[in-house]
């Protein structure tokens, strides 16, 4: 059988884990290659894998290619780019999909320039769908949509690869579910020589150093999120905001506009460049509500805006609207919280 | 040891402030409508490659950029504040280019520079945020990438000492030349411009500019370091089939303005009382507590 046109997913891994990311990819590619009829599979490099297996199995994976070779970790671009570019010149995958992380954006460029394939950073949703040629009139069935926000956020754009394969995709950790398929599911493992997938001129960015640091902000295991955007105004003002989530244990989450502006550290930015959140409550301080921040955060629970101007565009996807300056609302927030919490 | 660097560069369309019309009916950016920027983290590719330059006097820093004529004034702002000259790739056949098509042109333009031992990006464009057309490129000319530089440490006797930030730490790598480096926002900020340089290089221009004013055009050719390179596909040897829509893989088939389907929002007054309301409210309700 030839077994061509599946969907792949790239397999991050470090300390002895499958990254989240990968494993999200994993639970959309299961749902979408039961949608087209056709296999999931995953591919990982790296050293050390013998676990790997017993953590990526339940998400339903048909096919686990494994390349396993001391210099194939740390991660560096030219092994891992050959790896995949090599296999999908054999295995000719449909779709291949990988993190839109600082490896998966480093290796998906390189793998889509040699195979002549479409790339889309930093995709929000992934569906299935058929597309016509607007020129040709030529149409194709069951194509992958890749969908973004584009352009600084201003539009959300459809993309599609009609002719090239694989119709290949990047997506932010917390975008998609992570989802057990059937915990004993049982695919087929099939070892990769490293040496026929590389070769040793691939190897030639060596480590001087490397410092893990785990990063102190947890956005997406906080309960509460205090967001500012640019209507904040200030790093002083931001400071209010700083009181507001210690005294309601929250963390501190920002728009880009905020970001951009130097008041806030870029890992604490929320939307699609960013964090996607999905906390019990947020609450969006000067935030006028792009879609590339709204992507990141829409799934809240419950979500109170506070902004000076009533027609702000998040105040149509909030659960509560306070019309103020921030200045003025949060320490009226800070107050009560401090006073009904005896 | 002097070092020829070419930092990749564009002039992109100021995001936050967007029109109504940015959009054109086939769903690409309609750049006339908009006000222009140097793309942000080209500015920090461009103050590695001036600190390169002053480390290893002799070194010789070329601006590319690929867009109509006007990204000239890109151009000109490296110079102003360092670099030694510039191309504009510029050809309607580019029109359309996803990021694939983007590298395949950079990349025929590089070649036609030549001799280079460092190209130096920015990581992404703010228009796209894709950060793909730097790997690309990469691949395209068979050269390693080092992306998320924060910093190109040093760059002698054929390698390169970079250290790069990513989300999981810091990494400090050596690399052989020539090599292909995107560099983040969080490294040091470019630059401002230097006097000397302004004075130097304020009629700087590519041809097309100057097409219709003979006093300027003679100007230009009695300096020569004014003028700044205008590159058409045929000029970098480009196949046709590889750019501009018909060299991208990539189509968009539908742009959205989004209207959010809204939610009936509840109104909270911005009083004490109301306020207080609202907080009692969370806690009974165990939102917070």
């Amino acid at each position: 059988m030839a077994d061509k046109n599946n969907l792949i997913v790239y397999l991050e891994y470090e300390d002895g884990k499958v990254a989240d990311v990968s494993l999200e990819l994993l639970t959309k590619g299961r749902q979408l290659a039961d949608k087209l009829g056709i296999k999931l599979e995953a591919i990982v490099a790296g050293d050390n894998l013998k676990d790997i297996e017993k953590q990526v199995m339940p998400y339903g994976v048909d096919t686990l290619y494994k390349v396993e070779d001391k210099r194939l970790y740390p991660y560096t671009s030219l092994p891992h780019s050959s790896i995949l570019i090599n296999l999908f010149k054999e295995i000719e995958p449909g779709i291949a999909f990988m993190g839109a992380t600082s490896i998966g954006r480093d290796l998906g460029p390189r793998v889509s320039s040699a195979l002549h394939s479409g790339l889309t950073a930093d995709c929000t949703s992934l569906e299935i769908g058929d597309y016509t040629d607007a020129k040709s009139g030529k149409e194709y069935k069951d194509l992958l949509y890749q969908i973004r926000p584009a352009f600084g956020g201003n539009i959300v754009a459809t993309i599609v690869n009609p002719d090239c394969r694989p119709q290949m995709a990047t997506v932010r950790e917390g975008v998609m579910k992570k989802e057990i398929y059937n915990s004993n599911y049982k695919g087929e493992v099939k070892d990769l020589d490293v040496n026929k997938y590389t070769s040793d001129t691939d190897f030639v960015v060596e480590f001087i150093d490397r410092h893990v640091e785990k990063s102190k902000v947890n956005l997406k295991g906080s309960p509460i999120i205090v967001a500012g955007g640019y209507g904040v105004g200030s790093k002083e003002n931001f400071d209010l905001l700083e009181q507001l989530a210690s005294v309601l244990g929250a963390e501190v989450g920002a728009s880009r506009a905020a970001v951009d502006a130097g008041w806030v550290d870029h890992d604490r930015q929320i939307g699609q460049t960013g964090v996607t959140v999905r906390p019990k409550l947020y609450i969006a301080c000067g935030i006028s509500g792009q879609i590339q921040h709204i992507a990141g955060m829409q799934e809240s629970s419950l979500i109170i805006s506070i902004n000076s101007d009533p027609n702000a565009p998040i105040n149509a996807i909030a659960d509560i609207v306070i019309t103020g300056r921030m200045e003025d609302v949060v320490p009226k927030l800070i107050k009560y919280y401090k006073k009904n919490s005896k | 040891m002097s070092l020829n660097i070419i930092v990749l560069a564009k002039q992109v369309p100021d995001t936050r402030n967007v029109g109504k019309d940015a959009m054109k009916e086939d769903g690409t950016v309609n750049r006339a409508a908009l006000p222009a920027i140097f793309n942000p983290e080209d500015l920090n590719a461009l103050e590695q490659a001036l600190r390169l330059k002053d480390m290893y006097p002799g070194s010789k820093v070329t601006i590319l950029t690929m867009g109509p004529a006007r990204a000239a004034e890109i151009i000109r702002e490296g110079l102003y504040r360092g670099a030694d000259n510039g191309v504009v790739l510029s050809d309607r056949a580019f029109a359309g280019s996803d990021t694939l098509a983007t590298s395949y042109a950079l990349s025929a333009a590089v070649k036609k520079i030549g001799n280079y031992d460092l190209i130096i990006g920015g990581r992404q464009a703010i228009d796209g945020d894709t950060a793909q057309v730097g790997p690309q490129v990469a691949e395209k000319l068979g050269l390693p990438t080092v992306t998320y530089a924060e910093e190109i440490v040093s760059a002698e006797n054929g390698k390169a000492i970079i250290r790069r930030r990513i989300e999981s730490g810091v990494e400090t790598v050596k690399a052989p030349l020539p090599l292909v480096v995107t560099v983040n926002g969080s490294a040091a900020d470019c630059r401002p411009r230097n006097a000397k340089c302004l004075q130097k290089f304020k009629y700087a221009a590519v041809p097309s500019e100057v097409a219709a004013d003979d006093k300027k055009k003679a100007f230009i050719e009695s300096r020569p370091y004014l003028a700044i390179g205008e590159w058409t596909a045929a000029a970098v040897d480009a196949d046709l089939a590889q750019c501009g829509l018909a060299g991208s893989p990539t189509k968009v088939k539908s742009i959205e303005n989004v209207v959010f389907t809204a939610k009936e929002a509840r109104n909270v007054e911005n009083t004490d009382e109301a306020i207080d309301d609202l907080i009692k409210e969370l806690f009974a309700n165990h939102t917070i507590g």
